[in-house]
């Protein structure tokens, strides 16, 4: 990394609290951001299921989209039922082009009259004259630039959280609410990308300092960086786009068939629906799964799996080690008769082959809150 | 015994014509927790310089190039089960493999201790 592309990088608001917390910046999707703290990977991946976990993820991209129109518009673009979804709740879905691969995967959250958006970092310039594009003369898109996005999670996030908040320990898994942070306006949704219980928070970039200060003020809260946030998500079998999702992956291949309701694929009327209802009715060719190696070496992306002593039939698009599980933990697309839970695979990891499994995700259980 | 350094921050123990090989606290540190260390087999023959072995923390996998040429030896098995010890003592218990040195003339291209602390020193700045 030379300086003149270390001067492109943009700085989060919260760049000098990451530092003095002895964040190690780096650069990702064009900011340079934490990979870890001085507890290291292992460390705050632990923490954040044992405890809770402060993650910044203030380089999302976050939008609005004001009036009545947006619903309808949004629709035209994504495969997620957004007319059914009540205010106050939120959605994962993801844009679709024409071909039916994924340009980005996205949470939508209704509220009175408008809808909130949040986008990847790295497909914000992508996505943003897409949704632009899609809305015109039916919605106003805004685009939040003066808000940081904070994540709090793990099992006593609720617990820390109500110390600042009020009625948000009841709050529903993918539910979102207006409540104040001693006093400073937020928009919250209980939600995240750990597979633990958690909220993520929309706030003031000028408050972002203090929110920030006062939650890793409390001794059940530690800062975690992307490291640790990658091996938490791919625990918890969740996808990572640009590994896992791209332009040619389709929502079905993907196994996200769960994210497009009945309306939806009846309807047909979003873009590559054409290709979306042909692997609803007859299967994709490959699909992504989990995979278990044996032993002790992980499958990192981009390792061909392969038949048992054969061909290769598959790419690995995630891969690394589990901190919980303390074992190597993988996902990548097979080819769909090799896709069953069970299936004994190989992975060509350097110059050896490691016999591996197909196995069901998440590989740690998930925590949500589903009520008490 | 005298203990040589690498630019690529290895070392190597010589004790008559067998070597100890590892890496150096500061690789170890850079590196962060490690989760697998792939041995080389013993009866290998190495050269400098080629991959060695392989050292993989949480982020991401590190090749180790041999630091002289050699048969290896002897292999640290307790890495298999307990990786991690590479960096609680990545300059003694964490080491990685014996090596029976095939040229000690290679070893006059290392660097002495003081030398390779030179040379943190300046990676620092």
């Amino acid at each position: 990394m030379t300086d003149s592309e270390n001067q492109d990088l943009k700085s989060l608001a919260l760049d000098a609290f990451h530092r003095a917390h002895g964040g190690k910046m780096v650069p990702f999707a064009g900011y340079e951001m934490p990979i870890q703290y001085p507890a290291g990977i292992i460390e705050e991946h632990k923490h954040t299921r044992a405890s809770a976990g402060l993650f910044d993820v203030s380089h999302m991209g976050q939008l609005w989209l004001h009036g009545e129109g947006a619903v309808a518009a949004i629709e035209t673009i994504v495969p997620g039922d957004i007319q059914s979804l009540a205010v106050g709740r939120s959605r994962y879905t993801m844009l679709t082009n024409a071909s039916g691969g994924i340009i980005d995967d996205l949470i939508v959250t209704k509220w009175d009259n408008k809808l909130f958006i949040v986008v990847n970092a790295a497909r914000k310039d992508v996505d943003l004259p897409i949704i632009a594009a899609a809305v015109e003369g039916k919605a106003e898109l805004e685009i939040v630039e003066d808000r940081a996005l904070l994540a709090l999670q793990g099992p006593k996030a609720a617990d820390v959280l109500s110390r600042h908040m009020a009625d948000i320990t009841e709050m529903p898994f993918m539910s979102a609410a207006k409540v104040d942070f001693d006093g400073i306006p937020c928009h919250i949704t209980r939600s995240g990308y750990t597979g633990e219980d958690g909220y993520e928070l929309s706030i003031p970039v000028k408050d972002a300092v203090a929110i920030a200060t006062a939650l890793v003020n409390h001794d059940e809260v530690l800062p975690i960086g992307l490291g640790a946030r990658d091996t938490l998500r791919l625990e918890a079998g969740l996808c990572l786009y640009g590994n896992d999702l791209d332009e040619t992956t389709s929502p079905i291949e993907a196994d996200l068939r769960w994210s497009i309701s009945k309306r939806r694929r009846e309807a047909a009327d979003f873009p590559g629906a054409d290709r979306v209802t042909a692997e609803l009715a007859n299967q994709p060719s490959r699909k992504r799964v989990g995979l278990v190696p044996e032993g002790r070496a992980p499958a990192r992306d981009g390792t061909v799996i392969h038949a048992p002593g054969g061909d290769g039939i598959g790419i690995v698009t995630s891969g690394g080690f589990g901190p919980s599980v303390e074992h190597p933990i993988a996902m990548g697309y097979v080819s769909i008769d090799m896709a069953e839970e069970g299936t004994k695979v190989e992975l060509a990891v350097r110059k050896k082959m490691v016999p591996a499994t197909v196995t069901k995700m998440p590989f740690h259980p998930q925590n949500y809150y589903r009520g008490s | 015994m005298t203990t040589k350094f690498s630019k690529d921050h290895e070392w190597i123990a010589v004790e008559g014509d067998i070597g100890t090989v590892g890496i150096t606290n500061h690789a170890q540190d850079q590196l962060g927790e490690l989760v697998y260390v792939e041995l080389p087999e013993v009866g290998a023959t190495l050269e400098m310089g080629e991959e060695a072995c392989v050292v993989e923390s949480v982020k991401a996998a590190s090749e180790v190039y041999a630091i002289c040429s050699g048969e290896v030896t002897e292999v640290n098995e307790d890495l298999e089960d307990s990786p991690t010890t590479v960096n609680e003592s990545a300059e003694a218990d964490g080491w990685l493999y014996k090596v029976k040195i095939s040229d000690a003339a290679e070893l006059d291209e290392l660097m002495d201790a003081a030398a390779y602390q030179e040379l943190l020193k300046e990676l620092d700045e």
